[in-house]
């Protein structure tokens, strides 16, 4: 890469100039960071049903600078399982065995593919999977997933919803899947160290990353990044490791940030009654209980 | 030769497994595996078959089953699997991008009855309801049938000209779990029958693509007139491999259609599965007895033969279609086809009868009545129903 010609515009990068993702999009930064971490790695992405999907764009062209395959919405494990498969029966270059990613937004995460992702964890295939989280189903135009936090409103939830957001890291560790970590694109250096991490670790490997959706979530786009760094720095999104299921790693601590600046950034909160108190408390007891976790391999 | 008394599940299961090993000089075979009553034992034949460059991933749904299929498809190698009623209905979904990828997938369709009411009997209302999913269909009468066709599949799949996926049907126990002998295929005979799977658009590391992504509707409408053109090779395909499978095998299989004592025929009974065997010992008993009848037996349903049976019926005054399906509101499903392929051929009378659905025994006596119904009858009624308690 040439000083003159900046990486966003190279065809080389993994997410190539000229897609049409919004602005302020997390998931955008999270594939431009993804691709920065596998840089010189061979390696081709199963996307379902997402807004990851329209990213390539229309037929012939494509913004993806690596084989993609689109799945159906709750499928993507499953294809993806098929095509490590076959890597796994054709090794490539020195012997090597490509890598398989799933990228797949909440909606086909924790909603409709969970019993696809569930399988594939406890058959513990070669894979790696991607979860960037906007909390809403995007692609639609912004209605309630599991995912979504409490008190959002979304186009499904108008008065605000009423139900907590899934824990699905935990979910994973509920598997024994040999990896599972969440990544922040506030948090760059941690991101492609943590990637970097899961291309030596063979067996299902799990990431959620904290994809602010400047549409659905009625945010600024240039404030994307800030608020991802707030969820960290507040405790909203704790970024950490769980290895095989029981071995706890924190990467970032929260540094007492008030979660409030979080909510008053957006206005799906708008006109919400949240107690703030009660989410500082949750947001303590969650941390703390992250801690004992991480403890018990110290 | 190597004679074995199997069953039609046991003689897919060895068919299957004989076409994925024989990919081993090539990107292997991997497929994707979900049990249901009647079509376990095929999977589970595959399941405990030493592939050399194999891999069989036992998933947790039939929509996954298919979507491993698809990835490792995708990614160059022979897939496979098999399915039933509600599962092929829960597959639906990617059965029908299997097609709609232009996939050399081939699946055992065991017919059996959807529920609800839980039947697991036969009947082919699970894999008729793809008719629309560009997927080659082919309806299998005995073991020896579903053990070849299985294998002609896999070449028709695969050739350059179709590259679509096959579904190979057979009806629910009175194929899937009776034993009948049959000439085996051996690997040294599949290893020559099948050359490499190769997918040209399977994913590649030098050349990235997406597979599946948005396209627009000029785009999509070429996508489908493409389809259309391969269905439409299928027919003159399938007859050039069948050649090639007498070569090998040194025994026919059969083809799309097969005509029995129809050549002087003023009436044409029209049959698919088993029961066409049963309509054939009834034709022979009326033939003693003078009667001009004959029969076609459908074993190709996708693409539909409509020239050939044109052809075949032209000469008959009346045609009776027997179907083991039902299309709620209308009628079967083949008598359906027949009379859209008929369609301004002249003056038939096209009578339709509802043998077997939900998977009741279609007996000599039944077909008697139906061959002795189709000649006393001056004009068509609405498909008449049999088996039905008076």
């Amino acid at each position: 890469m040439n000083a003159a010609s900046p990486e966003y515009l190279s065809p080389d990068c993994l997410l190539r100039p000229g897609n049409t993702n919004c602005g302020g999009c997390g998931m955008s930064t999270g594939l431009t960071m993804l691709g920065r971490a596998l840089e010189n790695e061979r390696y081709s992405l199963v996307i379902p049903a997402c807004c990851g999907i329209v990213t390539a764009g229309a037929f012939p062209t494509t913004s993806y600078n690596v084989p993609v395959v689109a799945s159906t919405f709750a499928s993507s494990p499953a294809y993806a399982s098929g095509v490590a498969a076959v890597n796994e029966l054709n090794p490539g270059r020195d012997h090597k065995t490509d890598h398989v990613i799933c990228w797949a937004g909440d909606g086909g995460t924790y909603d409709i593919g969970i019993a696809t992702l569930s399988a594939a964890a406890e058959r513990n295939e070669d894979l790696i999977y991607i979860c960037y989280d906007n909390e809403i189903y995007g692609n639609t135009g912004g209605q309630r997933s599991s995912a979504t936090p409490a008190a959002a409103r979304t186009t499904t939830t108008p008065g605000g919803k009423g139900e907590t957001k899934k824990e699905i890291i935990e979910i994973l560790a509920a598997h024994h899947v040999p990896y599972a970590a969440t990544l922040s694109i506030a948090h760059p250096e941690d991101f492609r160290e943590k990637i970097r991490k899961a291309l030596r670790i063979k067996g299902f490997r799990f990431f959620l990353i904290h994809a602010p959706c400047p549409t659905g979530w009625k945010t600024e786009p240039a404030e994307s990044i800030e608020l991802v760094s707030l969820a960290v720095r507040s405790g909203v999104f704790p970024l950490y490791e769980v290895y095989n299921g029981v071995d706890y790693r924190i990467n970032a601590e929260p540094d007492g940030t008030d979660p409030a600046a979080y909510y008053a950034k957006q206005r799906r909160f708008t006109g919400q009654e949240i107690d703030l108190e009660r989410v500082k408390t949750s947001l303590r007891r969650k941390m703390r209980r992250l801690h004992q976790l991480a403890s018990l391999n110290a | 030769m190597n004679m074995q008394l199997v069953t039609g599940n046991h003689a897919a299961g060895h068919s299957m497994s004989l076409a994925g090993e024989a990919n081993r000089t090539a990107r292997g075979s991997v497929c994707g595996v979900y049990p249901i009553t009647p079509q376990t034992e095929i999977v589970e034949f595959v399941a405990r078959f030493p592939f050399s460059k194999g891999k069989v991933i036992p998933v947790e749904s039939e929509h996954s089953a298919m979507g491993v299929c698809i990835g490792a498809s995708l990614n160059g190698a022979r897939s496979f699997t098999a399915s039933s009623s509600n599962g092929l209905a829960y597959m639906a979904e990617n059965v029908m991008v299997a097609a709609f990828y232009r996939l050399p997938i081939v699946m055992a369709a065991v017919n059996r009855t959807l529920g609800p009411p839980w039947n697991i009997w036969a009947d082919q209302g699970d894999s008729l309801m793809f008719r629309d999913f560009a997927w080659v269909q082919l309806y299998c009468d005995t073991n020896q049938d579903v053990a070849d066709t299985t294998l002609l599949a896999f070449r028709l799949a695969e050739d350059p000209r179709v590259m679509l996926p096959v579904m190979v049907c057979m009806d629910a126990f009175i194929t899937s779990h009776t034993s009948m002998e049959i000439e085996m295929a051996t690997q040294q005979q599949v290893d020559r029958f099948l050359p490499d799977c190769d997918v040209p658009h399977r994913i590649d590391q030098s050349h990235p693509v997406t597979v599946g992504g948005m396209a627009f509707p000029q785009e999509t409408l070429t996508h489908r007139t493409d389809l259309d053109k391969a269905m439409k090779q299928v027919p003159a395909v399938l007859e050039e491999h069948r050649t090639r499978f007498k070569e090998v095998f040194g025994r026919e299989v059969s083809g799309a259609l097969t005509s029995y004592r129809t050549q002087d025929a003023d009436r044409i009974f029209i049959a698919s599965g088993t029961i066409s065997i049963t309509l054939r010992d009834v034709i022979d008993e009326a033939r003693e007895n003078g009667e001009k009848v004959g029969m076609i037996r459908v074993k190709q349903f996708r693409p539909f033969p409509s020239e050939e049976l044109v052809a075949l019926c032209k000469a008959a005054t009346r045609i009776g279609v027997l179907d083991r399906n039902y299309s709620a509101g209308t009628g079967g499903i083949f008598w359906q086809e027949l009379r859209a392929c008929m369609q301004g051929q002249g003056e038939h009378l096209i009578q339709g009868y509802l043998v077997g659905v939900g998977g009741g025994d279609v007996v000599p006596e039944m077909i008697r009545e139906i061959v002795s119904d189709l000649g006393q009858r001056t004009c068509a009624a609405a498909p008449i129903w049999k088996g039905i308690d008076q």
